[in-house]
């Protein structure tokens, strides 16, 4: 449908630029929804819930991970206002999502679920808003809920931001009520953009997706001057010189327009192929007469995770190399580097901004590009200084050296954890139990608290926030944010098969948790890995210490032992589906390990209070 | 034969067969199996393809079974040409014994018109120990039998309860005493081991009425529980215990040193023979990929590397005759690899093992490893074959698996 917000060069009064900012699952791409009907960008009968959520992956599992920016016509008091509005992802490992789309932005919408009130990453996107100085509007969604207690949940939020309780909204994005007076307000408070129209064109990249058809697409926010098709366009940190082959606005679907101006958010098509070439923080200039200055940029999404991807048929590795390069293009957060291992063969070591950021990448890598993959237990990084005084960055525990370590040094995070009151105890128990240091306890309210602790990343990415909302039956939520790193007294435990270690098993862990660690290790191979033909002891070791030992049996039968007549044909189809079954099986030394093996050492279970190093 | 019928090609209506196929007959043995798709109950374990009479209705009875096979094995006739005559007959089921005597007298003379039998011709049928008698057996003797299989399973009561068998526990034992007396040199029984809730004793007790019974071949299978059966859904309501992999290992030993200490060899995993003639030399066909044709409903041939298989139901097959077609419901050609991926699966199993020369040469590396591990004989490798050593026949699945690609 066409609008008055399909022109552009709109004076940056008439223009609103603003994010919906939450923890994740509160309703801000519900939301999002409901403001794309009322401005009438999209049809009812094209209408679809989380219109915004477009990768299947995102649809499947009913969570955004990308930020999507859409431009909104909406008058009020006869003037015709264009808002450009980001929708943001909720989940701690898509932080960064969010941090760039504050960047575009004077104002964001802070949406907290009624029926749950302030969670972590309330918090946690609340700060970054406030660093960023931006306008909060605090709002209460799922207004509808017979469980909503907006009275209580406002003035924890009034609390909070520093406001009154009545200046909290209330809406409810399923319903619809209160998103009209929702976008009223953020016309009110919402300052307009500020930026010199006859100035150098400057502007901000925050985002850059590699689409098949178009190539690199890359999302600016105008702050100074125009941007227009006709010219060309210079990247200020590397210089490059790009022709603009178009240049647009998101309304939900792409718009060519005749140019971006002052405080405009929209795209850019370069026919660059690789989103590097046009890197998020970067700043646009024109060519000719352009800025020297750039704007201030953003720091890179570091991984903190890592673990081996290695594809279960060793002649897939190139796919796999191929698969990574095309879902680089369009997730700066990735990387990867080319490893073998003893046990797996080719792959590659992939850092993770978190675990869901692995789940997916390995979920998007098997079913996009049919690929069936082993990924090894994950690990964070550790800088390990050795004796004779050189330093190393260890992503992966095979490169581990054992011995002449002196000093081991591992990130720590400052964690956020808010919960009802009556399970404090609970909560710190677990959080010592994962070498946690207390920082500080508020009341959200008489009965919500938030507490907040310094952990070793290794203790909380794996298994943490499981056992924390199997304790607190679902009510606590957790946010974390890199702080430094600590010394730490830490081990490489080992596992052996038939007495060979299996380097994609090796995890590091604090030295107290080695026991635990490797006893688990043993006994969950010891299930996981079916009996062979021969019998297969399984250690675990520390350096050539055992400290842990289990043994898989022998098999003893393994044959049909009935008399099918004639019918070989059907023996012959049940040996190839056996051998079938058996390819998806990894041979680590003669031991037919399954994927689930390697799997599991990723898993969750709830065991006790034991601390337990990671997975 | 099996409940459920392999995917394959179609078959052609005439039931003809590639001439390459057919260049070879005579040059090997020539079997003829006849299947008897009828049983008065069914057994809870088994998924063969068996009908009662209830089911059956008035869609298929032995007399419409009885012409229909005659006119399969008249096509048979036509489509090999110049078939041999047959070495081997094999009459099973089914309760082929159901049909008595006069019907599998009946059967074979159907077999002798088509394709004559040769002079030393084995001739099995198969038998329930309830529908036979000491005249059923001196007929089918007459009628030209030479072997008789009988279904005894168990002795212990409550494991042929279990196996929903109709007989008595005496019966088996008492019937091959009949075919003895009647001049049966060669009887086989079949003993099932492994039923949920059979003892160590209870399988003690069933050898010892075997060796008893003074038969020269024993067959004896592990129970499987086979999918879609009685058995199979007790097992899964958790009515019954099922049978631990450790156990059927531990009661294969207890079967093969009783029957080894008593005069009787194995030659295939599960068949042990009191002597070189005793060996049936109709499965030992099957097993070294030699040709035979399968009449009857369901029923499997093989001739020259083409395997096809008939329509399964009575009526149908009956049907499919009466309108001049060929029975067949599919057809594989094997390939040279399905022919080795088969000498492999199928030889490895016989006591004179598999000559080295049909393994690739990482087959021939592994055949060394498992040798080392103690699953082939040491002697046998360096004599060029791979024979599986005791513990080895436990595990002739997985080392098969190793032996191949
Ligand atoms: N009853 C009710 N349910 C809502 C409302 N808003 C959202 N939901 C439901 O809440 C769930 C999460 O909604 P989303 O819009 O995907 O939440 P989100 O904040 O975008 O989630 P992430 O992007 O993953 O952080 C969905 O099942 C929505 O249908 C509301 O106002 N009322
Ligand atoms: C299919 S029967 C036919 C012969 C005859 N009707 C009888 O029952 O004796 C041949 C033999 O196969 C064996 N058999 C059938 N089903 C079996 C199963 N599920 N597991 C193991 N052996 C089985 C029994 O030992 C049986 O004697
Ligand atoms: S009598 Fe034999 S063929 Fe018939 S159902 Fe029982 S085991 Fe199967
Ligand atoms: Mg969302």
């Amino acid at each position: 449908m066409a609008t008055f917000a399909d022109t552009t060069f709109t004076p940056p009064e008439r223009i609103r630029n603003f994010c919906i900012i939450a923890h994740i699952d509160h309703g801000k791409s519900t939301l999002a929804d409901r403001m794309l009907q009322l401005t009438g960008v999209v049809e009812e009968r094209a209408m679809r819930a989380q219109y915004l959520d477009r990768m299947d992956i995102e649809r499947e599992r009913g969570i955004t991970i990308k930020a999507q920016n859409v431009r909104l016509p909406w008058v009020v008091d006869d003037e015709e206002i264009v808002l450009h509005m980001i929708d943001t992802p909720g989940h701690v490992d898509f932080t960064y999502e969010v941090s760039r789309a504050l960047e575009a932005c004077e104002g964001a919408i802070l949406l907290v679920d009624a029926a749950q009130g302030i969670e972590a990453q309330t918090l946690a996107n609340l700060y970054l808003a406030l660093e960023n100085n931006l306008a909060i509007i605090p709002v209460l969604n799922k207004i509808d809920l017979p469980a909503a207690d907006p009275e209580k949940y406002s003035r924890e939020l009034a609390h909070i931001i520093g406001c009154e309780p009545e200046d909290v909204l209330r809406v409810s994005a399923k319903t619809g009520e209160g998103v009209r007076e929702l976008l009223d307000a953020v016309v009110r408070q919402v300052p307009p953009p500020v930026g010199e129209d006859n100035a150098p064109a400057r502007a901000m990249i925050f985002d850059s997706v590699y689409d098949t058809y178009r190539g690199v697409v890359t999302y600016i926010r105008v702050v100074d001057g125009r941007i227009t098709p006709r010219e060309r366009i210079r990247m200020m940190s590397t210089g490059a010189v790009h022709e603009l082959l178009e240049v647009g606005i998101i309304s939900p679907e792409p718009k060519p327009s005749a140019g971006l101006g002052v405080g405009e958010v929209g795209y850019l098509i370069t026919g660059v192929k690789d989103v590097r070439q046009s890197k998020v923080g970067d700043t646009v200039t024109s060519e000719r007469k352009g800025a020297t200055e750039p704007l201030a940029g953003y720091r890179e999404p570091r991984p903190m995770v890592y673990s081996g991807l290695y594809p279960l048929d060793g002649s897939d590795y190139p796919d796999l190399r191929e698969a990574l390069d095309k879902l680089r293009l369009n997730d700066a957060a990735l990387t990867y580097e080319p490893e073998t291992s003893a046990a797996l063969g080719f792959g590659f070591r992939c850092g993770f901004l978190g675990l869901l950021h692995l789940e997916i990448t390995r979920d998007r890598l098997e079913r996009e590009f049919g690929l069936e993959l082993i990924s090894t237990a994950p690990n964070v990084v550790y800088r390990v200084v050795t004796d004779d005084g050189t330093e190393t960055t260890v992503t992966n525990p095979s490169d581990w050296v054992d011995g002449k370590i002196m000093e081991v040094y591992e990130p720590i995070v400052k964690t956020t954890v808010i919960c009802p009151s009556e399970f404090i105890g609970t909560v710190m128990e677990l959080c010592q139990a994962r070498r946690g240091q207390l920082g500080g306890m508020d009341y959200l309210s008489e009965d919500r608290v938030e507490l907040r602790y310094t952990m070793p990343l290794a203790e909380i990415i794996f298994d943490f926030f499981d056992s924390l909302k199997s304790r607190t039956r679902g009510y606590a939520s957790l946010d974390y944010e890199e702080a430094g790193e600590q010394t730490a007294n830490l081990v490489k435990v080992d596992i052996l098969l038939q007495g060979e270690p299996v380097d994609a098993f090796s995890a590091i862990v604090h030295r107290d948790a080695a026991y635990t660690y490797g006893t688990r290790m043993a006994t969950k191979l010891r299930e996981l890995i079916p009996r062979q033909q021969f019998e297969v002891p399984i250690q675990a070791a520390i350096g050539s210490r055992v400290i842990a030992r289990e043994t898989i049996r022998a098999m003893r039968k393994d044959v049909l032992a009935k008399c099918y007549g004639g019918d070989i044909t059907r023996k012959r189809k049940l040996l190839e589906k056996q051998k079938e079954g058996k390819k998806r099986m990894k041979m680590v030394g003669r031991v037919e390990v399954p994927q689930e093996a390697f799997v599991a050492a990723l898993s969750t279970d709830e065991t006790g209070d034991k601390p337990k190093g990671k997975k | 034969m099996a409940s459920t019928l392999p995917p394959g090609d179609p078959a052609p209506a005439d039931g003809t067969l590639p001439p390459e196929a057919v260049a070879g007959l005579g040059s090997r043995p020539f079997g003829v199996y006849v299947h008897v798709p009828f049983c008065a109950t069914r057994c809870g374990y088994c998924d063969f393809n068996t009908y009662t009479a209830g089911e059956l209705g008035t869609s298929a009875s032995p007399q419409s079974w009885l012409e229909a096979l005659r006119r399969e094995l008249d096509l048979a006739a036509r489509v090999l040409g110049s078939a041999p005559p047959a070495s081997t007959v094999f009459v099973g089921g089914g309760t082929p014994s159901l049909l008595g005597a006069d019907g599998l007298a009946s059967v074979l003379d159907a077999v002798r018109g088509a394709f004559g039998l040769t002079s030393a011709a084995e001739v099995t049928t198969e038998a329930n120990p309830e529908s036979t008698s000491p005249e059923f057996f001196a007929e089918i003797l007459r009628a030209g039998y030479t072997r008789v299989s009988l279904g005894a399973q168990s002795v212990a009561p409550h494991v042929l309860r279990i196996l929903d068998r109709k007989h008595t526990p005496g019966r088996p034992v008492a019937a091959a005493g009949e075919a003895r007396a009647a001049g049966f040199e060669h009887l086989n029984l079949d003993l099932i081991y492994g039923t949920p809730g059979e003892r160590p004793d209870d399988l003690q007790a069933s050898l010892d009425a075997v060796l008893d019974a003074g038969v020269d071949h024993v067959s004896a299978y592990a129970l499987i529980i086979e999918e879609g059966t009685a058995i199979e859904r007790r097992i899964r309501r958790g009515e019954l215990p099922s049978t631990d992999d450790d156990v059927l290992a531990e009661r294969y030993e207890q079967v093969d040193s009783v029957l080894s200490t008593s005069g009787f060899r194995w030659y295939e995993v599960s068949n042990w023979a009191a002597s070189v003639a005793a060996r049936c030399q109709h499965n030992l066909n099957y097993w070294r990929g030699g040709d035979w044709w399968g009449a009857g409903p369901g029923a499997h041939s093989h001739v020259g590397g083409v395997r096809w298989w008939n329509v399964k139901h009575p009526a149908r097959y009956a049907a499919t005759l009466a309108e001049g077609r060929s029975p067949a419901a599919a057809r594989e050609i094997l390939s040279e690899e399905d022919r080795r991926v088969e000498r492999v699966l199928l030889e490895l199993r016989l006591a004179e093992g598999l000559p080295l020369g049909v393994l690739d040469e990482s087959g021939v590396a592994e055949a060394k490893v498992a040798v080392s591990d103690g699953l082939l004989s040491q002697s046998a490798f360096d004599a060029g074959r791979a024979v599986l050593t005791d513990e080895g026949r436990l595990l002739a699945d997985g080392i098969v698996r190793r032996l191949l690609p």
